[in-house]
C-alpha cells in the first residue's frame, strides 16, 4: 500500500519537500542544541520544562482522541464513522511519533535514552508513559494498516484485529491518564497537584483531537475525491462541543477551589497565568486569548445552525484547536513551574532555536501524517472508484 | 524486469560503495598500535588484574568499579590476586596511565571507539601533565 | 551490580551443578569480572543509619554576607558559575526566611527573622519525590545511610526530578560546565566536573564521608552553625541538639521527611 505515497501531484511533492526542508532546518538547530546544551532554549533552573514537554503533553491528547472515533464505530456500531475512523487512527500514529521526538529533543543526554529500558523503574510514571505510548503507537499502526489493507481487498479485517481494537480503547484513555500522572503526582507543584488533572487532560484531548480531525476532513475533501462524510463530521462536531464544554467546566472548577478557598499556593499559578504575579505576566495575553477564542469556539459549536454551516464549523474547529493548544501547549506546563518552590517568579519564553526545533518535530509528524493519509485516501479512492 | 538497465547499474554502484573498504585496503594489514606504558607504571610493574585480562575486559571492569563506588559506596577493589586498590579512575587508573593520549586514545582511535564521555567529567589535564612530567624522571 | 557476593556464588554454584558451568554463570552475571575479585567498603568510611544536618541559624552569619559554606562547597565540587540566573547551578545557597518557609507566613515577623537569609541545600528526604520519579534510578536513596545520591553516568537529563523536588534543590547543566568562567580558571583536580545535560545537587559530600571526613560546608563554617550527624543514633550530636532546641524543617506537610533541621 505504501506505493500510493510514491505517486502524487506536483503539489503533493512540493508539500513533501517543504516538510523535509523544515525538518532539515530543525535538525540543524538540534545539532546546535546537542553541542551547546539545552541552554539554547529558554528553560532555566526554575522553569525546567518548557515548550518541548508542553507540545508532548498536547500531542498525547491528540493521539488519545482517536478513541472518539474507534469507540462509536467498533463498540457502538456507528456506521457513519466507518469512512473516517482510519483518519483518526493515523492521526494518532503521527501524534505519538511527535510525542516521542519531543521527549527525545528535551533530553539532556539523548544518547542514554535506552537507560529507561536498561534500568526499568516501575515507580517512575515516566517509565509507564513510555510503555503506554509505545503500545498505543503499535496498536494504531497495526489496526490502521490491517483494516485499510482488508478494505482495499474488499474483505473483512482478520479476526485477530478485533481484540486489538477493543484493547486500543482503554489504552487510549491510559496514555493520557498516565501523562496527567506525570504532573498530578508531584508534591509541591500546586497547580498540577489536582485529582482532576487526568479528566481535564481527557476532556481537552477529546476536544482538540476531533477538532483537528474536522479540519483535516475538510482538507481531505477539498484535495481528494474521498469524502469522509458530512454526517460523520457533524457527529465529530458534537463530540468537540461536549468535550470542550467539559474541559472548560473542569477549568472553572480549578478556579473555584483555588479562589474560594483562597489558599495562596493554589491561587499563585493561576494568578500568574491570567493576571501576572509580582509584576511578571508574559503569558497573560496568551491565556486571555485562550479564553476568548475558546468562548468563540464554544458559541459557534453550541448553536446547531452555526455548527451545521461548514464554514463556521471550520472556524469553530480552528478556535478549539488554538485555544486548547494555548491552554495545554503553553499555560499548563509553564504555569506549573511559576512561582518556583521558593515562591519566586522566574519567567519563561521559548527562544528562536527552540521554536525552530519544535517546528522541525512538527514537520516530521506532518510528514508521517501526509504519507499515512496519502495511503489511506489512495485506498479509499481506489475502492470507491 | 522493468528498467533492467537502471537497476543493474544501481546495483553495481551500490556494490561498489559497499565493498569500498575491501578493495581500497585489500591486502594491506594495518598493525594495531601498542599502548605506551609510562615509566611510573613500569616501576609499579603490574596492573590491578593480569595484563592480558585487562586488555580484553578493562571496559567491564571500569563499569563495575563505577557502579560499586557510585551506587554502593564500595570504594575498594580486592583483585583476584588479593591486592586492594582504591576505586578511582582519576587517582588509581590514571596515576599509572597518565599518558592518556598514548595509552587510551591510541587504541580507541584504531578500534573506532570514539564515543567515550569519561573525560567530559573526569581527569584534570593540569594534574595529569604534572604526573606525566614527574613520570619522565623515572 | 544486582547481587552481592554470597548470592552470586550461590547462583554460580547452582548453575555449575545444573551443568551450565561456573564460568558461564560468571560471564552471565558479572561479565568481565574475575572469579576471586570483590568490592568492599573503604575502612575509613564514616557510617550512619541516616545522615542529617542541623543548621543553627542563630549562629549563621549569612546576613553579614558570609558565604563560606557555599564557596567551599562549590569550589570543592567544581560547581560551574555562568554568572546568570538562567544557567545557574547551585548546591548550597541562601534564600530569605519567607521564601525558605512559605508555610510560615506571618504578617508580623520578628525583626531578627524578617528577610533573614537562610542556608538551603538538598534535604536528603526520607521519602524523596525525586527518587520516586526518576525513570533510570540515576538519582537514588542509598540504603545504608539514607543519602539521596546522583549517578551522573546514568542520568538521561529528563529533569523529572527537578519538577518533583518541592525544595528547588536540583540544578541542570544547561551548558557545558567546563566552559563556565570559574571552572576555566580553577578546578579542584580531586573531584570530577559534570557533563552537560545531567542534573546535579548536594550529596552530603559522599566522597568525603568515604574517607572519614564530614561535609565540606560543615568544615568551612567557622561559626559551627552547621552540624552533621546520624539521625538514627539517639546519642548523636544532632539528636542531642534537636532534643534540646526547637527546630523546624522545610515543608514537612508534604510528607517527604527532610533530614535538614533549622534552629531559629
Amino acid at each position: 500500500m505504501l506505493e500510493k505515497a510514491l505517486r502524487g501531484t506536483k503539489t503533493y511533492w512540493a508539500w513533501i519537500f517543504f516538510l523535509l526542508a523544515l525538518f532539515g532546518v530543525g535538525f540543524l538547530f538540534y545539532m546546535k542544541q546537542l553541542s551547546y546544551g539545552l541552554g539554547i532554549t529558554g528553560m532555566s533552573r526554575d522553569v525546567s520544562w518548557g515548550f518541548y514537554v508542553a507540545q508532548f503533553t498536547y500531542l498525547v491528547g491528540v493521539a488519545a482522541s482517536a478513541v472518539m472515533l474507534v469507540m462509536p464505530y467498533y463498540l457502538h456500531n456507528y456506521k457513519k464513522f466507518g469512512r473516517i475512523v482510519i483518519l483518526g487512527e493515523f492521526l494518532a500514529v503521527s501524534a505519538v511519533s511527535m510525542c516521542v521526538l519531543f521527549i527525545f529533543v528535551d533530553l539532556g543526554q539523548p544518547f542514554r535514552v535506552m537507560n529507561v529500558v536498561l534500568h526499568p523503574t516501575p515507580n517512575s510514571v515516566m517509565f509507564w508513559d513510555m510503555i503506554v505510548l509505545m503500545g498505543y503507537f503499535t496498536l494504531n499502526i497495526i489496526i490502521g494498516w490491517t483494516t485499510l489493507g482488508a478494505e482495499r481487498k474488499g474483505v473483512k479485517p482478520a479476526a485477530w484485529v478485533k481484540p486489538l481494537i477493543y484493547l486500543s480503547i482503554p489504552w487510549a484513555v491510559s496514555i493520557h491518564t498516565v501523562t496527567a500522572f506525570l504532573y498530578s503526582g508531584l508534591p509541591g507543584r500546586h497547580m498540577w497537584l489536582t485529582a482532576i488533572m487526568a479528566p481535564r487532560f481527557l476532556a481537552s484531548a477529546f476536544a482538540s483531537g476531533p477538532a483537528i480531525l474536522i479540519l483535516l476532513a475538510f482538507l481531505v475533501r477539498k484535495i481528494s475525491r474521498f469524502d469522509p462524510g458530512t454526517e460523520a463530521i457533524q457527529t465529530l462536531a458534537k463530540i468537540v462541543t461536549y468535550a470542550m464544554i467539559t474541559n472548560i467546566f473542569f477549568f472553572v472548577l480549578e478556579f473555584f477551589t483555588a479562589f474560594y478557598s483562597r489558599i495562596p499556593g493554589h491561587m499563585h499559578s493561576l494568578q500568574y497565568l491570567f493576571a501576572g504575579l509580582d509584576g511578571h505576566g508574559k503569558l497573560v495575553p496568551f491565556m486571555w486569548t485562550f479564553v476568548v477564542v475558546a468562548a468563540i469556539g464554544i458559541f459557534l459549536l453550541i448553536i446547531p445552525r452555526f455548527r451545521q454551516n461548514e464554514n463556521l464549523l471550520g472556524i469553530a474547529a480552528l478556535a478549539i484547536f488554538i485555544s486548547t493548544w494555548i491552554d495545554k501547549g503553553m499555560g499548563l506546563v509553564v504555569g506549573g513551574f511559576i512561582p518556583n518552590p521558593f515562591e519566586e517568579v522566574t519567567e519563561y519564553f521559548p527562544t528562536g532555536p527552540e521554536l525552530m526545533i519544535t517546528l522541525g518535530v512538527y514537520a516530521c509528524g506532518l510528514l508521517v501524517l501526509t504519507i499515512l493519509y496519502k495511503v489511506a485516501i489512495g485506498v479509499k479512492e481506489e475502492v470507491g472508484a | 524486469m522493468y528498467d533492467a538497465g537502471k537497476i543493474i547499474i544501481g546495483l553495481i554502484v551500490f556494490l561498489g560503495f559497499a565493498t569500498f573498504p575491501i578493495w581500497h585496503d585489500g591486502g594491506k594489514a594495518v598493525s594495531a598500535p601498542e599502548p605506551e606504558i609510562t615509566a611510573y607504571a613500569k616501576k609499579i610493574g603490574h596492573c590491578v588484574e593480569p595484563e592480558k585480562w585487562m586488555r580484553a575486559n578493562h571496559m567491564q571492569l571500569l563499569d563495575h568499579w563505577r557502579d560499586a563506588a557510585v551506587r554502593e559506596d564500595k570504594r575498594v577493589y580486592v583483585s583476584s590476586t588479593g591486592e586492594e586498590y582504591d576505586i578511582s579512575l582519576q587517582n588509581t587508573c590514571l596515576r599509572c596511565h597518565s599518558n592518556k593520549e598514548k595509552f587510551c586514545d591510541r587504541c580507541h582511535q584504531f578500534a573506532g571507539v570514539h564515543e567515550l564521555y569519561c573525560w567530559d567529567c573526569h581527569l584534570e589535564s593540569k594534574e595529569m601533565k604534572k604526573w606525566a612530567a614527574t613520570d619522565e624522571s623515572f | 551490580m544486582g547481587c552481592n557476593r554470597r548470592e552470586f556464588l550461590k547462583i554460580a554454584g547452582l548453575s555449575t551443578l545444573l551443568g551450565a558451568g561456573g564460568n558461564a554463570a560468571f560471564e552471565l552475571l558479572r561479565p568481565g569480572a574475575l572469579e576471586a575479585s570483590e568490592f568492599v567498603e573503604g575502612k575509613r568510611s564514616l557510617e550512619a543509619g541516616r545522615w542529617s544536618m542541623v543548621i543553627d541559624m542563630r549562629k549563621c552569619l549569612g546576613e553579614r554576607n558570609c558565604t563560606k559554606c557555599m564557596d567551599a562547597c562549590h569550589e570543592t565540587h567544581n560547581v560551574p558559575d555562568f554568572g546568570n540566573r538562567k544557567d545557574e547551578v547551585k548546591w548550597i545557597w541562601k534564600e530569605p526566611f519567607e521564601n525558605t518557609f512559605p508555610d510560615q507566613e506571618n504578617e508580623f515577623q520578628t525583626e531578627e527573622l524578617e528577610g533573614k537569609p537562610f542556608v538551603v541545600l538538598c534535604n536528603h528526604c526520607e521519602h524523596p519525590p525525586c527518587v520516586r520519579v526518576c525513570p533510570t534510578q540515576a538519582t537514588f536513596k542509598r540504603k545504608k545511610d539514607g543519602l539521596v545520591m546522583m549517578d551522573y553516568h546514568r542520568c538521561i537529563g529528563c529533569r523529572f526530578c527537578m519538577a518533583a523536588c518541592p525544595y528547588g534543590s536540583r540544578s541542570f547543566n544547561w551548558r557545558i560546565p567546563r566552559t563556565a568562567h570559574n571552572l576555566q580558571q580553577h578546578r579542584n583536580p580531586e573531584y570530577p566536573t559534570r557533563t552537560k545535560g545531567v542534573v546535579e545537587k548536594c550529596t552530603f559530600c559522599d566522597e568525603r564521608l568515604a574517607v572519614g571526613l564530614g561535609p565540606k560546608c560543615v568544615e568551612a563554617c567557622d561559626e559551627k552553625a552547621l552540624i552533621f550527624g546520624d539521625l538514627d543514633d539517639p546519642k548523636s550530636v544532632v539528636r542531642e541538639i534537636i532534643r534540646n532546641n526547637y527546630s523546624i524543617r522545610r515543608k514537612p506537610e508534604l510528607g517527604t521527611n527532610p533530614s535538614v533541621f533549622y534552629l531559629i
